[in-house]
């Protein structure tokens, strides 16, 4: 069988030359998985692995970086390097922390 | 680890094999015969460290050139375009000389 | 709700709200004023969790962000500039890119890249077919394109046609050579000398050897005077 991310020789139309400064958070997800790699957590065979059973629908819809992290995050939990239930805490973490930076007020006028 | 079973320039083809699972063997040289160009490297085996083992012993890798016209037999190029391609020894299997 | 790009740090403390030990704001007003999204706090997350269990630590975070943004083709041109002047060094670039790199000063990473030489007669485009295997340890990041369907698709079945696309038209006495990197080897390819060069200092050279070029669907040429 043809997984969807083997894709050489299937049609596809023209080449569309797109190109896009990577965002900080884009770095950040491939500084992680660097350093997984380097540290021997996981593999580059397992990041693949994990994007290609992400299955065709995320591999199409999601952008390059979030292909990753989720293939990341779908690892980690398979190793039991972290749990859902931490996981699920930490983005919440997150997001928390995001909405305080958001609320934070304009407090001087810019010059 | 085995010793390399080719030699550069010794024809070859890839085993016409459709597992599921991750495996680094494009879809497209599936069944092709090719040319040994050299050998890349020996290295774990990527279809058992896809799955959190390591991949031991190390498997020969191998650089092998596809004419596109074997490839798709309907290129419309000329006869020297061509496709190098790393394909891991265990799809790998010898062929006789073209006559 | 976005954050005001005018919004103004400079010697103002934030006695309204907390920051997280050790960080200022954790996002650039310029480059994330977007929504937040899911992936960016699962991102996030992730980094959190691997900090807070000694698995990663923040220094090492920093050091391979900054390792990723001195990454650029600039350092491929500069090995095809060093080579198109001294036939020596190319020798030895076409069997080690990682050592001929390290002569230079330039850190090409630990998975090995193979130049392969473009020739009268004979061009060379690189591609990977089954994810986005790029030489990104020596250029930088690959291009959207290169990563994207239509050119992973189509450049190992129609690659004429691919160039084309490109603006590279090539006759039948040019082979077209794809090299598709399915193992743990990357390929950047060593364009030919343009006519009308000679006697060209290095740095005049490498200024004309872009990242496309490096992947083989463009050639270096000289800006008509």
């Amino acid at each position: 069988m043809r997984r969807h991310h083997d894709m050489g020789g299937l049609p596809a139309g023209p080449v569309e030359r797109t190109e896009h400064e990577h965002a900080p958070w884009e770095k950040k997800v491939d500084a992680i998985l660097r350093l997984l790699v380097a540290e021997k957590v996981m593999t580059l065979d397992e990041l693949r692995r994990g994007i290609e059973e992400l299955g065709p629908g995320a591999y199409d819809e999601l952008s390059y970086f979030e292909r990753w992290i989720r293939s990341i995050a779908n690892i980690l939990l398979e190793k039991g390097v972290i749990t859902v239930h931490e996981l699920a805490t930490a983005i919440e973490a997150a997001r928390a922390r995001r909405a305080a930076a958001e609320a934070c007020p304009k407090t001087v006028p810019a010059p | 680890m085995s010793p390399p079973r080719f030699r550069p320039g010794q024809p070859v083809r890839v085993k016409a094999w459709f597992p599921p699972g991750h495996c680094r063997t494009p879809f497209y040289t599936r069944g092709k015969r090719g040319r040994i160009l050299d050998l890349v490297d020996v290295e774990p085996d990527p279809e058992e460290r896809a799955y959190g083992r390591p991949g031991l012993p190390a498997v020969p890798v191998w650089r092998v050139v596809f004419d596109q016209h074997e490839l798709w037999p309907d290129y419309r190029g000329p006869a020297q375009d061509r496709v190098v391609v790393g394909i891991f020894e265990p799809w790998l299997e010898p062929v006789e000389e073209a006559g | 709700m976005s954050h005001d790009p005018d919004h103004d740090h400079q010697g103002l403390d934030h006695e309204d709200h907390d920051h997280p030990p050790g960080q200022r704001h954790p996002f650039q007003p310029d480059l994330e004023d977007g929504p937040y999204t899911w992936h960016m706090a699962l991102t996030d997350a992730i980094e959190q969790l691997l900090l807070a269990k000694g698995i990663l630590r923040p220094e090492q975070i920093r050091r391979t962000l900054e390792d990723i943004d001195s990454k650029s083709p600039a350092l491929g041109a500069r090995l095809v500039a060093r080579a198109w002047v001294d036939p020596a060094f190319k020798a030895r670039l076409l069997a080690d890119v990682n050592a001929a790199a390290a002569e230079l000063g330039i850190d090409a990473g630990p998975i090995p890249i193979r130049a392969v030489e473009c020739r009268p007669g004979e061009h060379h485009v690189v591609v990977c077919t089954l994810c986005s295997c790029y030489p990104r340890l020596l250029l930088g990041a690959a291009p959207d394109w290169y990563k994207a369907r239509a050119y992973r698709s189509r450049v190992v079945r129609e690659p004429r046609a691919v160039l084309a696309e490109f603006g590279l038209e090539l006759g039948p006495e040019v082979a077209v050579v794809v090299h598709d990197s399915t193992a743990e080897l990357r390929f950047m390819v060593l364009p030919e000398r343009p006519a009308g060069t000679e006697g060209w200092d290095e740095e005049r050279l490498a200024a004309l050897v872009t990242r496309d070029c490096l992947i083989g669907v463009a050639r270096p040429t000289v800006p008509s005077a």
